[in-house]
């Protein structure tokens, strides 16, 4: 090794962080380089969850990620939020690894189940992100009446969740993931629980508080319209091992704002079909050409 | 309302067992013949306990007093290291084989032992044996409850990037509590026979054991039962005193 080497190593390690940090500034809000994740199951058997997924989720964009049940839907979303680590690949969240972007809380995320404390209010529900960051209870106030609002449920903030309905507990804990103003929300499956009316009024709100925020979105689901609906692109993964079959990028013309009547439109039943072929993986989808 | 209703409903039946065993009690005494030292009808036992009112109440003081520092420092000591153990897994390991122990160790049993520790003329050793025998189900029924956390809570509070005591002060010990205090109630009534026992061993006079030795051996019976009713209210308070807090606390917190 020669001085004019170690020179030239100090040299480029210092060019890499500024290429970096300037990455960083403009890093997509979720960026998935081959990851996979391969779980040790009972007895030395191993459960491949993940192979081999590419995907890049850009700051603002709506992703669905839609699959038959088991294909690793939730497993990836546990990936972004560093609930799980994958066992190869990369995955960066805002440039950083995804354990930084946690510890940063760059996320918010809503679970399948609400996962409401019983034992607070809906109102303590909401704050507890703000409370756990040590946020002061004038401001925590102010904040989680903004978001009671923002949900529709000003009337039940000091309501225990055991008195809400199951449509309304998942507007609470949605209203949680929000609390910090992420700019990225990772959600498993939020309206699972509900039922088809009170779903489709969800996914409305959903669809206008994030138009309102500006956030990134990574949307688990397995419901073809709902998928459709809410996203600008829709990720179809494969069963196991869980693959990205396709991506259907979804043009909704001129304005961006979903509404109910986007759902009679042309766009949304050509889109949904599209999906469906690639879920049922018929002979005219083509599986890996869309992929990447 | 409900649970109200239910809890008044819960109390008549064993309320009238122990009437138609006091009545059954008495007539059985006063219709063989039998004798006060054999043993003395719910009358004589009444007559007795309310005679010596003023003893019976000062004697339960003491006695009194040693349990609710058995409950107290058991309680807090049994909570600590159970949550202590829930985060360090040998610890647990290692606890498991000391509680399963002291479980089948009546924990009276060390009352002379202790006695020759301490000075006989201090409560010390009787509140040990109180400490004792609460820490066994405060501390089984707490590490219980602490593994009650759903883990859609625990994903949560990692997600949020919660520290370790953020996370066993919102989620882990509010989902224990419950069970926390269903030991806690187990072990208010095991603090007070208990201390009432340790009395029997030795250690300074005053204390209901010590009043029920002392009437026995001077072959006052009725007396010596009238201690016993004495000891039976002590514990029975020690445990509604308990449940009342927990209801009172789980109600206000919604569940
Ligand atoms: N902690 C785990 N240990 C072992 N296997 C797991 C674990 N979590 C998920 N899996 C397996 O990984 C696969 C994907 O699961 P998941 O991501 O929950 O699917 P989805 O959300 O799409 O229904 C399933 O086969 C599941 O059994
Ligand atoms: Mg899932």
């Amino acid at each position: 090794m020669t001085g004019q080497d170690g020179i030239s190593t100090v040299q480029d390690s210092k060019t890499d962080q500024k290429t970096d940090a300037a990455h960083a500034a403009d890093a997509p809000a979720v960026a998935a380089v081959n990851v996979g994740k391969v779980f040790d199951g009972k007895r030395g058997a191993q459960v491949v969850a993940l192979e081999d997924i590419n995907l890049t989720v850009a700051r603002g964009e709506f992703v669905s990620l839609i699959g038959p049940s088991g294909c690793g839907k939730s497993t990836l979303m546990r990936l972004i939020a560093d609930l799980d680590q994958p066992t190869s690949g990369e995955l960066t969240v805002f440039g950083k690894s995804a354990q930084q972007a946690r510890l940063d809380q760059d996320y918010g995320i809503a679970f399948q189940q609400a996962g409401l404390l019983p034992w607070r209010t809906v109102r303590q529900n909401i704050e507890l992100p703000l409370q756990l960051h040590k946020v002061g209870k004038a401001e925590r106030t102010e904040r989680s009446t903004e978001l009671l609002k923002l949900v529709g449920l000003t009337d039940f903030g000091d309501n225990f969740p055991d008195q809400l309905s199951g449509g309304m507990q998942q507007r609470v804990a949605i209203a949680r993931a929000l609390a910090e103003s992420p700019n990225l929300l990772l959600m498993d499956e939020p309206f699972g629980a509900l039922d088809e009316m009170t779903r489709e009024h969800m996914q409305g709100e959903l669809a206008h508080i994030c138009a309102e925020t500006g956030a990134a979105v990574v949307f688990v689901t397995h419901s073809i319209p709902e998928a459709v609906f809410l996203a600008d692109r829709v990720v179809v993964l494969s069963p196991r091992p869980g693959r990205i079959r396709a991506i259907v990028d979804v043009k909704f013309s001129g304005s961006v704002e979903r509404t109910e009547h986007l759902r009679e439109s042309d766009v949304f039943f050509s889109s949904v079909s599209e999906v469906r072929e690639h879920l049922h993986g018929s002979a005219d989808a083509n599986p890996l050409g869309v992929d990447n | 309302m409900k649970a109200t209703f239910g809890a008044t409903k819960g109390i008549i039946p064993p309320l009238v067992l122990g009437l138609v065993t006091l009545l059954l009690w008495q007539l059985a005494v006063v219709g063989f013949d039998i004798k006060p030292f054999v043993l003395p009808s719910p009358t004589a036992i009444g007559g007795q306990f309310f005679e010596n009112l003023p003893t019976v109440w000062s004697n339960s003081l003491v006695t009194g007093f040693n349990s609710l520092v058995g409950v107290a420092v058991g309680a807090v000591l049994g909570i600590l290291l159970a949550v202590i153990a829930s985060l360090v897994r040998t610890i647990d390991e290692l606890s498991s084989a000391v509680v399963a122990a002291a479980m089948v160790l009546p924990i009276v049993a060390l009352a002379p032992v202790l006695y020759g520790m301490f000075s006989a003329s201090q409560q010390t050793a009787r509140q040990l044996v109180a400490s004792l025998a609460v820490f066994v189900p405060v501390y089984v029924n707490t590490l219980k409850g602490l593994r009650q956390v759903r883990p859609v809570h625990r994903d949560l509070m990692r997600a949020h990037a919660a520290t370790t005591w953020q996370t066993i002060g919102t989620v882990t010990l509010p989902t224990g509590l419950p069970f926390i205090f269903t030991g806690v109630r187990i072990a208010s009534s095991l603090a007070v026979i208990a201390a009432v026992i340790a009395e029997y061993f030795g250690g300074p006079i005053g204390g209901l054991g010590k009043s029920i030795t002392t009437a026995a051996a001077g072959s006052n019976y009725p007396l010596a039962w009238a201690y016993v009713l004495g000891s039976i209210i002590l514990g029975l308070v020690f445990y509604l005193a308990v449940l009342a807090v927990e209801r009172w606390v789980l109600r206000n917190r919604g569940s």
